[in-house]
């Protein structure tokens, strides 16, 4: 439970790297995914990259059925989301209103990525519990430790 | 008729921290009315002042959103299984 409870997202550059590549792909829209990992650990070790079903540069949502879908895998699995991350295309990496109201993971590391500037990358993570924000940060790792 | 229900992790405080949960009801109406009844607030964490299902909340009847379904009329049978999933979504 410590572990979970550890101020900073600890990330492997691989991971980071494709999460940054799915936003610019999707830019101008707001693209959004899951990392996996063991349920318990802390440990963002399987990246997901979902569809936005809005299609909108201001608005991410996971498709219905591939949310049941998902949430199933990773019960078969054992896993848990330990990082929910969308892109901003326009505005800053912090969370927006609709953000914090529909966070509904209390356990996951909310990540957000600013596409606004082609040259420079924004990559934040917070935790969102009972609409309270708090930024944390963000190690970025070769490999994530065993 | 007896039916199982999945409870996401946000809710889990309202069940006692039980992943699953059992209920009864002939309709998703008649369920969740029956699983406020052990589990106060559960309900109003899926149906709004209105009587609606909330927006951002997905329940699937086994593996179908039941909005695609008949909502909270939806029918239930013995041994199905209703799933409660918060959307993942933002701005």
């Amino acid at each position: 439970m410590i572990g979970r409870l550890a101020p900073v997202l600890t990330i492997d550059r691989a991971t980071y790297d494709a999460i940054v590549a799915h936003a610019r792909k999707d830019h101008p829209d707001e693209a959004c995914g899951v990392v996996a990992g063991p349920a318990g650990s802390d440990r963002a070790a399987r990246l997901i990259p979902m569809l936005n079903a809005a299609r909108s540069p201001t608005f991410y949502e996971f498709d219905s059925g591939d949310l049941l879908r998902l949430y199933r895998e990773m019960d078969d699995r054992d896993e848990e989301p330990v990082v929910v991350y969308h892109s901003h295309t326009a505005t800053e990496a912090y969370p927006s209103r609709t953000d914090i109201s529909y966070a509904s993971e209390p356990n996951a590391h909310y990540v957000l990525v600013s596409t606004r500037d082609p040259d420079s990358v924004e990559f934040r993570s917070y935790r969102i519990v009972d609409a309270t924000v708090t930024e944390e940060d963000v190690s970025v790792v070769e490999t994530l430790p065993e | 008729m007896a039916v199982e229900v999945r409870i996401p992790t946000i809710l889990r405080n309202l069940t006692g921290n039980q992943k699953q949960v059992q209920g009864h009801g002939d309709t998703l109406e008649a369920l969740f009315l029956d699983l406020e009844t052990q589990y106060t607030g559960l309900r109003g964490r899926l149906v709004d002042d209105e009587g609606a299902l909330r927006r951002f909340v997905n329940v699937y009847l086994n593996d179908e959103d039941v909005r695609f379904l008949g909502g909270l009329e939806t029918a239930l049978g013995d041994g199905d299984t209703v799933t409660i999933l918060p959307a993942v979504a933002g701005g």
